[in-house]
């Protein structure tokens, strides 16, 4: 059943993801592209940049967009109640309980403990959007590509947004 | 909220909730993290509904909880200044107008993703969220580091990355192993000062 697997794939990483939105992606990857096939590494890139250069939370903009594209209006609104009410309803219902441990070394170092595996992960992602880029747009553009973005986001400090629409001009113009 | 037309005190108030938090949502580039500060800005100078030690207390709870903090946040607002329709209201403000933004521009790209050039956008970006993503993972590395220290943190990561990668575990069983195991195992005597 379609919505229950949608429901799964944006509640299980929402669920065990701490360390906030970012964090999330690389989990939800494993579900959309790994786990259920929904998406390729290209599509789930294409839809990770448009999602980086708006605004709002990442979290629910993936998932709006997958539950979205896999199952229509019912599959984005199964996929972004996993990912917002769960943890809303916990807040909520164990707002004294969460208070009183909000201090907790034990509640601290979730999220401390959780990180290498993230780092670990992420940097998978990395490595796996650029064998995609090789395929697609080769190792030249890659490169080119890659450099120019990171000077921009690393040195100068530019908007993803900008980074973005500058990746989508070039690429509109010299490949394809 | 009552169903006289009249702008009633409830209403007016659900109104603020929305159009504080579309605020933030449409301001808040850069994922969660990066809202915070707009939530504040809000929420605590401009609507007063929470003191600045209030505030705080609720990030730090919100902190202990898995998910995204931009949907915990006002949630969590929403329900105490507007009650179940407040909660709602203040989420929706906040997530619904990107994700009907990117099921739109997602939809008109992927209609034309024959077309060559079309094609070739979709391409470009790759590298580019590559760039990204090798900063995000550089980030948690790093901060990792500074908490366990370079052996800790890549000895866990190695073990992580044979358990996913090559033996095919679940991540969540991953995570979910280290959750528990933080949650679980006895706090050293120096560090449980509270």
């Amino acid at each position: 059943m379609i919505y229950w697997e949608l429901f799964l794939a944006f509640f299980i990483p929402n669920i065990i993801g701490y360390g906030g939105g970012p964090a999330i992606i690389p989990l939800i990857e494993a579900e959309v592209v790994g786990r259920y096939g929904w998406m390729g590494a290209q599509e789930f890139a294409e839809t990770l940049a448009l999602g980086n250069a708006l605004p709002s939370p990442i979290a629910t903009k993936m998932a709006g967009y997958v539950g979205y594209d896999v199952a229509g209006i019912g599959g984005a609104v199964v996929a972004v109640f996993a990912t917002v009410v769960p943890s809303l309803l916990l807040m909520l219902g164990a707002l004294g309980l969460l208070y009183r441990h909000r201090e907790s070394p034990r509640v601290k170092r979730m999220s401390q403990w959780v990180r290498p595996v993230i780092a670990l992960m992420m940097a998978w992602l990395t490595w796996s959007f650029f064998s995609e880029g090789i395929d697609s747009a080769g190792l030249l553009h890659t490169l080119l590509i890659a450099a120019v973005a990171a000077v921009a986001l690393l040195r100068f400090r530019a908007h993803p947004a900008f980074v973005v629409l500058g990746a989508l001009v070039y690429g509109g113009l010299f490949l394809g | 909220m009552s169903g006289s037309t009249a702008d009633t005190p409830a209403r007016a108030r659900q109104r603020d909730l929305f159009m504080a938090f579309l605020r933030i949502g449409l301001l808040g580039f850069g994922g969660g993290p990066a809202m915070i500060p707009l939530v504040q800005q809000e929420v605590v100078k401009r609507h007063a509904w929470l003191d600045d030690e209030e505030f705080a207390d609720i990030l730090a709870i919100a902190n202990t909880l898995p998910g995204p903090i931009a949907t915990k946040m006002p949630g969590y607002i929403g329900y105490r200044v507007g009650g179940v329709a407040g909660c709602i209201n203040a989420v929706l403000a906040v997530i619904l107008p990107t994700i009907l933004a990117m099921i739109v521009l997602l939809g008109v790209f992927s209609r034309y993703r024959d077309v060559a050039w079309i094609q070739g956008m979709g391409q470009g970006v790759v590298p580019v969220v590559m760039v990204m993503m090798g900063q995000l993972a550089w980030d948690f590395l790093n901060k990792s580091q500074l908490v366990l220290g370079w052996l800790i943190s890549l000895t866990m990561a190695a073990v992580a990355g044979v358990l996913i990668y090559l033996l095919g575990v679940h991540p969540g069983w991953v995570v979910g192993g280290i959750l528990a195991a933080a949650l679980l195992r006895p706090v050293p005597k120096q560090e449980a000062t509270s």
